[in-house]
């Protein structure tokens, strides 16, 4: 088979499946929807499966183009896909995990009124993230980019009756786009710089600026901006909490394991521009670091089963950042990788719980489903083991890649990541003992009803439960006799950056095992003291508004970011708008406006006569008087 | 022999519009002669891209004794607007049967008669005949708009009527100085002007007329007030040929006049405009989000968007002037869909406020979803027509300047915020007792939203068509700023 045609099939087939569920959502039966929803992602991840095992076929001619999309002067933008190592890694994971999440929904939203509809977004999703991942240049890109935002929005605000969603709907697309406002103007000044916004021709081109240039500074810095916005770091993450509105399989799909992973994918995919940019390299790593820290600081206190996630998510994401800025681009795609397997997970399993307990999603009302929710308690196990970051789960290989390499980088960062681990494996397994643990503290109504979820949603849980488990395998490092096969599949991506990056004098295998040792001893002391808070001893479980220390008042609070954005931006744009309208377009602009108006009226009297009168009368002379200028020429 | 037949056609259809006395037959008559005007103007597409690069020419003597012929073409610029206005008048006609006018022979003969002129404005090679054709526009306009338009419609279509043309009395001052400043004999025929030996500050008083008169039309900040009362108070045909159509002839008159008459001092004003269309794109934005009234809301946005294409003008450069006419275009398309829906919502309703509606996409999803769609296209969503346009201007502005870029891409958080608010607010939530009956989508509302949809997307896919119309065009209009 072709191999280019093969390509351009991937991303056709959830185009297809959202075409025909968005035009006839209505009267296509159930039935079909639950085979077409899943069935064109499946598809699609067979195709990327074959080029998987293709792509050594693609190393001559990455770049695969169907039409040119724009030209206009020395602007050339092709309709172009790029097959290489990190975007076959992102097919398979988006159109993999993706497919596992499609068949979850089938039982998740099985009651839902707008099941067509519901699945006819998602194939628009993955159809838009194919696009970002695959695009062979920053505007391909930034129409997956913005399509995903788009879908994000309508999948977010998917029960639209509830104001409340449609805020947080609203919020995350806005977010999303000062972000790409980022993005837009990075894609401007790169153009300006090289004259082509084609990866091939950017990096060729860049790889033989000097370290440090300026306007590679200003370009990764606004890229930058574009991956903070869709990744959720700070300043802008806050719209990522509040985007738990939607359907929990839109969680795990969307704001876990794809698109809030597109700006980490973004920067690895420009890694030979960032490792020019050490100063953009140096915020990333601030900021990364910090929304790391921040984000598992406010999940120690959140009481939502699936706001605990996302703030996780953020804060994992922010690990990714971390691995980027010391150009452990590798170790930023394999945590990855192994966030969208375990998170997936974790999502999917908390909405086993809440489709168990009709909707509830506070776990201070559950506790004691180990036994009612057992496959959903066992997978649920093996990622919070996993995310945890203990051996031998995935989640432990791929966070302590980053961990090496930062240590490498500055011993300090290494404490304060490791912080975050300890922060990241407290509240995983707080989370874990208050929903599983003890007796169930709902209501007798919801325990009567108490109920393991059919296996359509329990089969893709054990799927990802075993890759949440096995992921380390991707990329064993060699202390465990691994082949870094990860490493060498994606080596060719980051070959003229990893010449660029100043080689840190290689860690012996002893400090290695002791920095390993030091993570797990102090994280399985968390997973322990989380253990006897939660587990040994009565919970303590007060309700929202108790009186607690200021500290802990602040992270429950979350640091009254959202308050303190409210006061800084939106108040003062509403002030001004109120400003702009009344004060100086009505009483200022349109009374000169008027003043010199009236003085046209007051000396021009003739023209009182249009104001009153017949309007076939005036139509008619007119268009005498046109037909009469036409003729004037034969009669002068 | 074409480019005539377009501006006759409507003439004729709209004199024998006025005979007609059964409402049916003047619909039937008024929709079946604007879809052919439309076959016509796809003819001259047609045969301008086949046949030479003649720009379908066609002169006849007229007043010769002063320099004045009825000289008509097109060039790729003027086949665009062509073809926009010929496009859309048929979709504002087909959205206008769901009112039942009275006068209505009047009516639908005045939207023809508008289109006639309109079409002459942008196929005028002279430059008399293009200020005959601009001031001949104004009349079924203001017709349109004070005989069936809203509250208080006599006051607001006055002004716009003396503001607008008190404009266009300034270019025509300047029209008539351009001209007595051509080689001899004198002409106004377009390439005379163009070559009319002006000093500098001829030039910048020249340019000063000129822009005032395209700036009031346009409009530009601050010269925009009469704009949101009047597209408020006119019926929502006038809404719609007002935005759709006729406010491009002050963008057109900007790239067929000041570039080429007033090349030497373009450069020196362009920072004074720019900082007018940009202080207007982040004040007419900041206004919108406060909006109730939907009308006035995209009113405003519309100030927005068409700032920005004033803007991309005056940079000029090829990506900008390019992104403008494709972003004419495109704001047509746009802008006229969401007074269609607008008004399909307050007919429906009754109202416009968007605080008295919600859920209405429970009860009208078709409505819903190409109104989600227009909307997109305004917001300029990649693959629908607004992104083409507008990342193009900004491309263009970003290489003038990077802070103005910076400053006027506000426009795509902004336009997010209102645009997304007015949605939110009138198709999302709950049901309340306004919205309950609302009905979905007639198939006759259908078949006039249906092929905006389509060009939003297609604009926004295959662009190729479309830019490669003005490509050698745009170049040869920024020569002269060379």
């Amino acid at each position: 088979m072709n191999l280019t045609f093969v390509v351009f099939l991937i991303p056709i087939f959830p185009l297809l499946g959202f075409l025909i569920l968005g035009m006839g959502f209505r009267s296509i039966p159930k039935k079909v929807t639950s085979i077409l929803g899943p069935g064109t992602v499946l598809l699609s991840f067979i195709f990327s499966l074959f080029t998987f095992f293709n792509v050594h076929n693609f190393a001559g001619s990455p770049t695969q183009t169907l039409f040119t999309w724009i030209h206009t002067g020395s602007l050339q933008i092709p309709f172009a896909f790029l097959i290489d190592p990190l975007s076959v890694l992102m097919l398979l994971i988006v159109t993999g995990v993706g497919f596992l999440i499609h068949v979850y929904s089938v039982g998740y939203m099985k009651e839902d009124p707008g099941y067509g509809r519901f699945f006819a977004y998602m194939n628009l999703f993955v159809f838009f993230m194919l696009l970002l991942v695959l695009g062979a240049n920053y505007p391909i890109m930034f129409i997956g980019w913005e399509g995903v935002g788009l879908c994000s929005y309508l999948l977010i605000g998917f029960w639209f009756k509830n104001h409340d969603y449609n805020n947080a709907a609203k919020k995350a697309f806005i977010m999303n786009r000062i972000g790409d406002l980022g993005f837009l103007l990075g894609m401007f000044l790169i153009f300006n710089t090289f004259s082509s916004l084609s990866f091939d021709q950017v990096f060729q081109q860049a790889k033989a600026m000097p370290m440090g240039d300026p306007t590679i500074i200003a370009i990764t810095l606004l890229l930058f901006i574009g991956a903070v916005g869709k990744s959720a770091q700070i300043p802008l993450y806050t719209w990522l909490p509040d985007a738990m509105a939607g359907p929990t399989p839109v969680s795990a799909l969307i704001h876990a394991a794809t698109m809030v992973t597109a700006g980490v994918y973004m920067i690895a995919r420009s890694n030979i521009l960032y490792v020019l940019a050490p100063t953009t390299m140096s915020v990333i790593g601030i900021t990364g670091l910090a929304t790391a820290l921040f984000a598992a600081s406010i999940a120690i206190f959140q009481n939502d089963i699936k706001k605990v996630l996302a703030y996780s998510t953020i804060s994992q994401l922010g690990y990714m950042f971390v691995g980027l800025s010391v150009g452990a681009f590798t170790g930023a795609m394999f945590h990855l990788t192994t966030h969208a397997f375990f998170k997936a997970l974790l999502f999917l399993g908390a909405g086993s719980v809440i489709h168990a307990l009709g909707g509830e999603q506070d776990i201070r009302n559950m506790g004691g489903l180990r036994s009612k929710l057992p496959k959903t308690y066992w997978t649920f196990l093996i990622a919070t083991i996993a995310i945890a970051g203990i051996p031998p789960l995935s989640g432990f290989f791929s966070k302590d890649e980053i961990l090496l390499h930062l240590f490498e980088h500055s011993s300090l960062l290494w404490i304060i990541a490791v912080v975050g681990s300890l922060m990241t494996a407290f509240y995983m397994f707080r989370l874990l003992y208050l929903t599983f643990f003890r007796s169930f503290r709902g209501t007798d109504e919801q325990m009567h009803h108490l109920h393991e979820s059919p296996r359509v949603m329990t089969t893709p849980l054990i799927i990802l439960a075993i890759l949440a488990a096995f992921g380390g395998l991707l990329n064993l490092p060699e202390i465990f006799n691994g082949g870094n096969s990860l490493s060498g599949f994606l080596a060719p991506v980051f070959a003229d950056s990893a010449v660029l990056v100043t080689p840190e004098t290689p860690m012996s295998l002893s400090t290695e095992l002791l920095l390993m040792g030091i993570t797990l001893i102090v994280v399985l002391g968390m997973v322990f003291l989380a253990y006897f808070r939660f587990v040994k001893n009565e919970p303590e479980l007060l309700p929202d508004g108790a009186k607690r220390p200021s500290l802990v008042q602040l992270m429950i609070n979350k640091y009254y970011i959202d308050e303190l954005y409210d006061y800084i931006i939106s108040k003062p744009i509403l002030w001004l708008s109120k400003v702009f309208h009344e004060v100086v377009e009505i009483r200022f602009i349109d009374r000169l406006v008027n003043g010199v108006g009236n003085m046209v009226v007051w000396t021009g009297n003739t023209v009182r006569f249009i104001q009153t009168g017949n309007v076939g009368f005036y139509m008619f002379i007119m268009i005498l008087g046109i037909i009469l200028i036409l003729f004037l020429n034969i009669l002068i | 022999m074409l480019t005539v037949i377009l501006i006759l056609f409507p003439l004729a259809l709209s004199l024998i519009l006025i005979s007609v006395r059964q409402e049916r037959a003047i619909r039937q008559l008024a929709l079946a002669g604007s879809v052919a005007e439309f076959v016509l103007a796809v003819a001259a597409f047609i045969t301008y891209k086949t046949s030479c690069h003649c720009n379908l020419l066609v002169t006849a003597d007229w007043l010769s004794t002063l320099g004045v012929s009825l000289k008509f073409g097109m060039d790729g610029i003027s086949l665009m607007m062509v073809m926009l206005t010929t496009f859309l008048v048929p979709v504002i006609i087909l959205a206008s049967f769901n009112h039942s006018y009275s006068k209505p022979a009047a009516f639908y003969s005045l939207i023809l008669l508008m289109e006639m002129a309109l079409v002459g404005v942008f196929v005028a090679f002279d430059g008399l005949v293009f200020y005959i054709f601009w001031e001949l526009a104004l009349i079924p306009a203001w017709f349109i708009c004070a005989v069936w338009g809203g509250n208080d419609r006599i006051r607001i279509t006055f002004k716009f009527f003396i503001y607008t043309f008190v404009g266009s009395l300034f270019m025509l001052v300047a029209l008539l100085y351009v001209y007595f400043k051509t080689p001899l004999p004198h002409s106004f025929d377009f390439q005379w002007l163009y070559a009319a030996r002006l000093t500098p500050s001829e030039q910048s008083w020249i340019f000063l007329a000129f822009f005032v008169a395209f700036a009031i039309k346009i409009p530009v900040f601050p010269f925009h007030t009469w704009q949101p009362d009047t597209y408020t108070a006119a019926p929502a045909a006038g809404s719609m040929l007002l935005a759709g159509i006729m406010l491009k002839m002050g963008l057109y008159g900007m790239i067929r006049w000041l570039i080429p008459v007033c090349h030497n001092t373009m450069q020196q004003f362009a920072p004074v405009v720019l900082v007018l269309a940009v202080t207007g794109i982040v004040y007419a934005s900041i206004i919108a989000i406060r909006q109730q009234d939907m009308k006035r809301l995209v009113a405003y946005s519309s100030i927005a968007h068409v700032g920005l294409i004033a803007a991309g003008i005056f940079v000029l450069n090829p990506y900008a002037m390019q992104g403008a006419v494709i972003q004419m275009v495109s704001h047509g398309v746009n802008i006229v869909g969401l007074f269609i829906v607008i008004d399909l919502i307050e007919q429906r309703t009754g109202t416009r406020n968007i605080s008295d509606l919600g859920g209405i996409a429970l009860k009208a999803p078709r409505l819903a979803i190409v109104f989600l769609i227009i909307l997109l296209g305004s917001i300029a969503l990649p693959l629908t027509n607004g992104f083409i346009g507008e990342f193009l201007l900004l491309l263009g502005l970003f290489k003038y300047s990077m802070i103005f870029a910076a400053i006027a891409g506000l426009t795509i958080i902004f336009s997010a915020v209102y645009m997304l608010r007015m949605y939110q607010r009138t198709m999302l939530g709950k049901i309340n007792e306004i919205t309950a009956l609302t009905t979905d989508l007639s198939w006759r509302e259908m078949a006039a939203l249906i092929p905006l949809v389509i060009m939003i997307l297609w604009i926004g896919l295959f662009p190729m068509l479309f830019l490669n119309l003005t490509a050698d065009d745009v170049i040869q209009v920024l020569n002269y700023c060379r």
